[in-house]
């Protein structure tokens, strides 16, 4: 069956980043943008989404992206419903094509869904009516990360096309590599992946990166995108690297390996003194926790792009907070 | 000797295929508008415009009669899995591709691994198989690579070769004994070749599109660093030896060197390796696009094209594996390993390898019939008078959507959805029809 899903076709989901094109991510990051502002505002939810229903579905553990999407959400006056695997027919034994069979009957406008299998957004899709976003499916893609980590590049730095970024880390098991190369790439930047020869992975070349294994080659980047080292890797029987007392030595972002002219980004969660030196994951060149904002208003607006026409940026009544009246009709209730 | 492919008994046929082409590489027979005349399942007279009166007709003007096909890879699930495909579905899908004769291999439920388990499949050939039907025996008890099966036995009782396919034969001492022992059956092994270690983890072929996508690689040394090692196996022990589903360039390297080293070793490859690369797995859906050996790069498919035309390669083998949808409708890495392929793979071949021009109708036909039957001492189909009919009538040019229903019980096909050109219209097995998709004149109607 088909598992191409543009956001552009009659029911849209979000299931890579490559399923948006450039105007696409343009608009949501300006969509996001718009729903920051209301974010400084005293009464923060928008009525945009009242009625509407979205599920989060997530089948492995998660902080940001699952608090971040369900926030989103009711930010929106969407209903929400989240459900953990733990807890869940999941225990039971249940099937990922049986739990959303059994979702689906509750008419969700949006599932967002995390899953360790890859494809497991795609395959959904085949087996509801929802819209289906897709919050990582294992190795493959992540594509939020990718729109909310290109948002914090162009706040902070004003564009994205012609910027160098240094991906750093173990790429081969990172969805987060995989959505960011494809989404930076689209929208203009050049990457560099940099990292221990067995966790760049083979062909990766293909994509349209430069390949290296010296750190030392940061020194190009405008942004250094550290990637989480796990553990797991060092397992004996993997040999990925021989320890993480080498890893941290020959790949770790200390301070002496950036500058301060260079913006330091981490998808989290952060491994402190491994692939980040404390003293880099706290310095004022570092966003890491403009990322994690960044997560709450690019959510919002992937949600809002989705339940309405892509027509554009979201207008002035769109943006009007919960209780707050229209200008044009004063005192008249907001629908 | 002793008797080595099972059928169910049937009439055998009586009819005059009229004013089709017929081709037969191993007859060395092309010609146009020629009459095939079967009397009670034995060809008895070729030639234009033959009279037979009292004998049913098929019009088969504008087909073009080919010998039957062979396949010496496939999984019939039974006994054990008997919902995935038993006997009867997985031989009616053999007859409706133009297969006449299949082989299938022994990693059951239970392992074919025993002489009571062997004879009751060859019961049940004799009751459900509407084409001539053999069974491997497993190498090694339960397949796991510990103790030789008693082959001797298994020979006696009618086995058709040796292969613990699904598995490799991990340890080297241990294929060398086999290949030792199995001397004395006169009996081929029939290798899947897989080093473990290398392989592990690996859910496609490693290379651009494993990377982009991020499921974990199978890289083609994995395959090929294990023919490697059991050619050498072989040449030591000078001994014959068949590979299984063959995918990978490197391999094909290995195999052009033994060949011409003097090593009697037959290989086969599959129609999705021919027709299909890594490319297909982006759409991550593991009814199609999920098996092992994995679809490779489209320098992997080139060299295996390159083989089947110089003989490198002997056999297109199906590797028809069904599976029910319950392991294939998950997520990409949960998915069960292997595809159907026996409706769909002279079709797919035809479509994707001789239209195109890139290898001969009469090579293919000549990997798919007289090199499978060859590489396993099975009588040749021809088309040849006095010979047994064992022939398939094809329209090449009626193309087909590939799509359930299937003859089939499983519906994994690597070719779901695609427009292929050829159908099968009648396929002669053994001396008997064994699928017929095509209007009978009235007798002795002309």
């Amino acid at each position: 069956m088909d598992t191409q899903h543009p956001l552009t076709a009659e029911r849209r989901h979000l299931i890579a980043i490559g399923d948006l094109d450039r105007a696409a991510v343009q608009r949501i990051l300006d969509t996001a943008e718009g729903f920051q502002s209301v974010m400084r505002r005293d009464v923060k939810k928008l009525p945009t989404l009242r009625g509407r229903t979205v599920m989060t579905v997530f089948f492995e553990s998660s902080t940001r992206t699952s608090s971040s999407f369900e926030l989103a959400a009711k930010r929106l006056s969407a209903d929400t419903m989240s459900l953990k695997a733990s807890g869940s027919s999941v225990d039971k034994g249940e099937s990922l094509k049986d739990t959303i069979l059994t979702l689906t009957a509750y008419d969700p406008d949006v599932i967002v869904i995390r899953h360790a299998g890859i494809g497991s957004a795609a395959m959904i899709t085949r087996h509801t009516d929802a819209h289906v976003v897709n919050a990582g499916d294992g190795k493959h893609q992540h594509p939020t990360q990718c729109l909310l980590d290109l948002y914090t590049m162009r706040a902070a730095l004003g564009r994205i096309a012609g910027l160098q970024v240094a991906i750093v880390g173990d790429v081969l098991h990172s969805r987060v590599a995989r959505s960011n190369i494809i989404g930076l790439t689209m929208m203009g930047a050049q990457v560099t992946l940099i990292g221990p020869p067995t966790l760049i992975p083979r062909g990766i070349e293909a994509m349209g990166v430069t390949v290296s294994y010296d750190i030392a080659d940061l020194g190009h980047a405008d942004v250094v995108y550290i990637l989480r080292m796990q553990r797991e890797r060092m397992d004996e029987g993997a040999n990925y690297v021989p320890s993480l007392r080498e890893y941290s030595a020959r790949w770790g972002v200390t301070p002496d390996r950036v500058r301060p002219d260079q913006l330091v980004m981490h998808p989290g969660p952060i491994n402190r003194g491994v692939e980040i030196a404390g003293a880099v994951a706290d310095a004022a060149n570092s966003r890491i926790i403009e990322q994690v904002r960044a997560g709450l208003v690019v959510r919002m607006a992937v949600l809002y792009d989705l339940l309405t026409e892509p027509a554009g940026t979201p207008g002035e009544s769109a943006l009007r907070v919960v209780g707050e009246p229209e200008p044009a009709a004063a005192g008249q209730e907001v629908a | 000797m002793t008797v080595r492919l099972h059928k169910t008994p049937a009439a055998p046929a009586t009819l005059l295929i009229s004013g089709g082409r017929v081709v037969d590489p191993g007859s060395g027979l092309d010609g146009e508008r020629l009459d095939v005349l079967v009397r009670e399942g034995t060809i008895t007279e070729i030639g234009p415009g033959l009279e037979a009166t009292g004998v049913e007709r098929v019009d088969a003007r504008g087909l073009t009669l080919l010998p039957g096909l062979v396949d010496p890879h496939v999984h019939l699930r039974t006994p054990g899995d008997e919902d995935e495909e038993d006997i009867a579905s997985g031989t009616r899908a053999a007859a409706a591709g133009g297969f006449v004769a299949i082989l299938a291999m022994p990693n059951t439920n239970p392992v074919v691994d025993s002489a009571q388990v062997l004879d009751s499949l060859v019961l049940r050939a004799g009751e459900e198989a509407v084409v001539a039907t053999g069974f491997f025996a497993a190498i090694s008890t339960g397949q796991a690579g510990a103790r030789l099966v008693e082959m001797a036995e298994l020979a006696d009782r009618g086995a058709a070769g040796f292969s613990d396919d699904g598995n490799p034969v991990e340890r080297a001492a241990l294929l060398r004994r086999a290949l030792q022992y199995s001397r004395i059956t006169g009996l081929k092994l029939s290798l899947h070749e897989e080093d473990m270690s290398l392989a592990a983890g690996g859910q496609m072929h490693e290379g651009a599109v494993s990377a982009e996508l991020g499921l974990g690689g199978h890289p083609s040394i994995a395959e090929s660093v294990m023919i490697g090692r059991d050619l050498q196996i072989a040449r030591h022990e000078n001994a014959p030896l068949h590979l299984c589903h063959v995918s990978a360039a490197e391999s094909v390297a290995e195999i052009r060197q033994a060949k011409e080293l003097g090593v009697a070793v037959t290989a086969e490859v599959t129609p999705h390796h021919l027709c299909l690369t890594d490319r297909a797995v982006a759409a991550l859906d593991p009814a199609t696009a999920k098996m092992n050996p994995p679809l490779r790069s489209a320098a992997d498919r080139a060299a295996l094209i390159d083989a089947v035309s110089d003989g490198t390669l002997d056999c297109i083998a199906t590797d028809h594996a069904p599976h029910r949808a319950e392991e294939k409708e998950v997520p990409f890495e949960e998915a069960a390993n292997g595809v159907i392929g026996l409706e769909t793979a002279f079709s797919a071949v035809y479509t994707h390898l001789v239209a195109p021009g890139l290898v001969s109708l009469s090579t293919i036909v000549e990997r798919m019939s007289t090199g499978p039957a060859a590489a396993f001492g099975l009588d040749a189909p021809a088309i040849r008078v006095g010979a047994p009919a064992n022939l398939g009538a094809w329209d090449l040019a009626a193309d087909w959507l590939v799509e359930p229903p299937y003859a089939s019980r499983s519906t994994n096909c690597a070719f779901a959805g695609q427009l292929l050109h050829a159908t099968c219209r009648l396929t002669l097995a053994a001396g008997t029809v064994a699928h017929r998709v095509i209007e009978v004149a009235e007798v002795g109607e002309r």
